[in-house]
């Protein structure tokens, strides 16, 4: 039987999911802790040097910009993706991982040539999180201006 | 005419193509697995020394082919049939080997499953009197692989526990008419099976009832049992898809326990970013080449079958919701001395 009917086939589904090796969410939960925390006490380190320098708003958009160039940077080296892979959500969250998500198909490109290879393929990860992330800013927005005022 | 075929669906060879010469290309990070000192060439960065991840694939595909045409003495003219195939779209690695080949190519896609395909059709060209050489080979790489299928390679993402490693490697085997080496004694051409699996990152599952199918077709026209082999290796099942074969197996009444071995978890030494295991057409090609081949052909194993998986799915296919069609091939390969006549 090479391709059998439904009822085998929700049959087969079950047993291979038996064979996984659960994941281990414990220490994935831990590692995304531990490490999103790290990276969010370096900004916070930053915005508490940048606050005694200058007015708050200001000072939020310096640290922003800080963490995404080290989010870059990290990547450039070679070094986020292996953050990223024993610590998941934990890397990806922070803005960090916003610039990983940019800087490495950027990268990955590059051998396509500047315009259709990093320029056009700059956003292939980060795309749908901006797309959504503008829609559901506006959905809120018309909520707070109509519905919460 | 005489039908060179057993059972109802293998093909059976009166005179058994020889295996002449097989020779293996990898990466860094198989050059430093358990089989690391016995491929023949190992490259330093993932690179080779190339610009691009597609460039060091082609240039380890060829040098693999070279090897493997030195080893067994034989130049470019006198090969009839260059067969190889790759993961990357429009198999763009053999293609581009095969450019600095004076020799006619047929290219081949059977995903991990391609190094059976490519071994099947060499000797059924030889048997068939169509040639006397043939030249089969295929490539992956993992950074190639990954940033078709998946994501950038820099991008830091977790890999799920039944995940597979494309593995860096390619392998390259000629297979003649006369000469020494393992004798192909029979193949069954596996069947295209769909269990109903979607999901990308579990390749052993989907391809486990493909493997079970073939063996039992094999075994069922050979009127034979898992004990007849010295040992059967599936062309990366991962340890996931392993356990789920061995099950489909043991419901038909065949038990491959102890008999079986599956070469994704053969090359590397398993650490948690392997996941599941190895695979990639280079991970089975590359383990047959290296470690498989020379334990037949000096008898350490008198009779093997050799059966590489492939799933047969694209990116798009998985982003449109549809399941992972797969398949196996079985090759029957047995130590040179029992060659003639058969057994």
């Amino acid at each position: 039987m090479t391709r059998p009917g439904t009822r085998e086939r929700d049959e087969y589904n079950r047993l291979a999911q038996s064979f996984h090796t659960p994941r281990p969410i414990l220490r994935n939960t831990l590692m995304a802790f531990l490490v999103g925390g790290a990276i969010c006490t370096v900004a916070q380190v930053i915005l508490d040097y940048l606050l005694t320098k200058m007015p708050k708003t200001q000072a939020a958009a310096m640290t922003s910009t800080a963490m995404v160039f080290l989010g870059a940077f990290l990547t450039g080296l070679g070094v986020y993706d292996e953050i990223g892979r024993f610590a998941g959500m934990g890397a990806a969250l922070p803005i960090t991982g916003f610039a990983n998500s940019v800087v490495s198909p950027a990268m990955e490109y590059k051998r396509e040539g500047f315009v259709l290879g990093v320029a056009a393929r700059m956003f292939q990860v980060a795309g749908p999180v901006i797309v959504y992330g503008s829609l559901s800013a506006l959905l809120v927005s018309i909520l707070r201006l109509y519905v919460f005022k | 005419m005489t039908l060179n075929r057993r059972g109802a669906s293998t093909c059976v060879f009166s005179a058994m193509p020889a295996i002449i010469s097989a020779a293996s290309v990898v990466g860094p990070r198989e050059g430093k697995g358990p089989l690391g000192p016995l491929f023949d060439l190992v490259c330093k960065d993932t690179l080779c020394g190339e610009m691009s991840w597609e460039k060091a694939e082609t240039k380890m595909l060829r040098q693999a082919t070279d090897l493997a045409q030195a080893k067994a003495g034989i130049e470019d003219a006198h090969v009839d049939f260059f067969l190889a195939g790759d993961l990357l779209n429009q198999i763009i690695s053999s293609s581009f080997t095969a450019r600095d080949k004076d020799i006619p190519f047929l290219g081949l896609y059977g995903a991990c499953s391609t190094m059976g395909e490519a071994i099947a059709l060499g000797s059924f060209l030889i048997h068939g009197g169509f040639a006397r050489n043939v030249l089969a080979a295929s490539s992956s790489h993992h950074d190639t692989a990954e940033r078709q299928y998946r994501y950038p390679t820099e991008f830091g993402y977790q890999r799920v526990p039944p995940s597979q490693w494309t593995v860096t490697a390619a392998a390259a085997v000629v297979l003649s008419s006369q000469g020494y080496g393992p004798k192909v004694e029979a193949v069954t051409v596996g069947r295209v099976t769909d269990y109903g699996i979607s999901d990308a990152n579990d390749m052993g599952s989907a391809m486990a009832p493909a493997f079970a199918d073939t063996i039992w077709r094999h075994l069922s026209d050979m009127g034979r049992a898992p004990e007849d082999y010295d040992a059967i290796f599936s062309g990366d099942l991962g340890r996931v898809g392993s356990k789920a074969a061995l099950y489909l197996l043991k419901k038909r009444g065949i038990d491959l326990e102890g008999v079986h071995q599956d070469t994704g978890l053969m090359i590397y030494d398993m650490e948690p970013e392997i996941c599941s295991g190895a695979s990639g057409c280079g991970c089975v090609a590359s383990v047959f080449a290296a470690k498989i081949y020379p334990e037949v052909r000096s008898g350490k194993l008198k009779r093997v079958l050799l059966v590489p998986t492939g799933a047969l799915h694209s990116p798009t296919t998985c982003q449109q919701a549809e399941s992972i069609p797969s398949v196996a091939h079985a090759v029957s390969l047995v130590y040179p001395e029992w060659g003639e006549g058969g057994s």
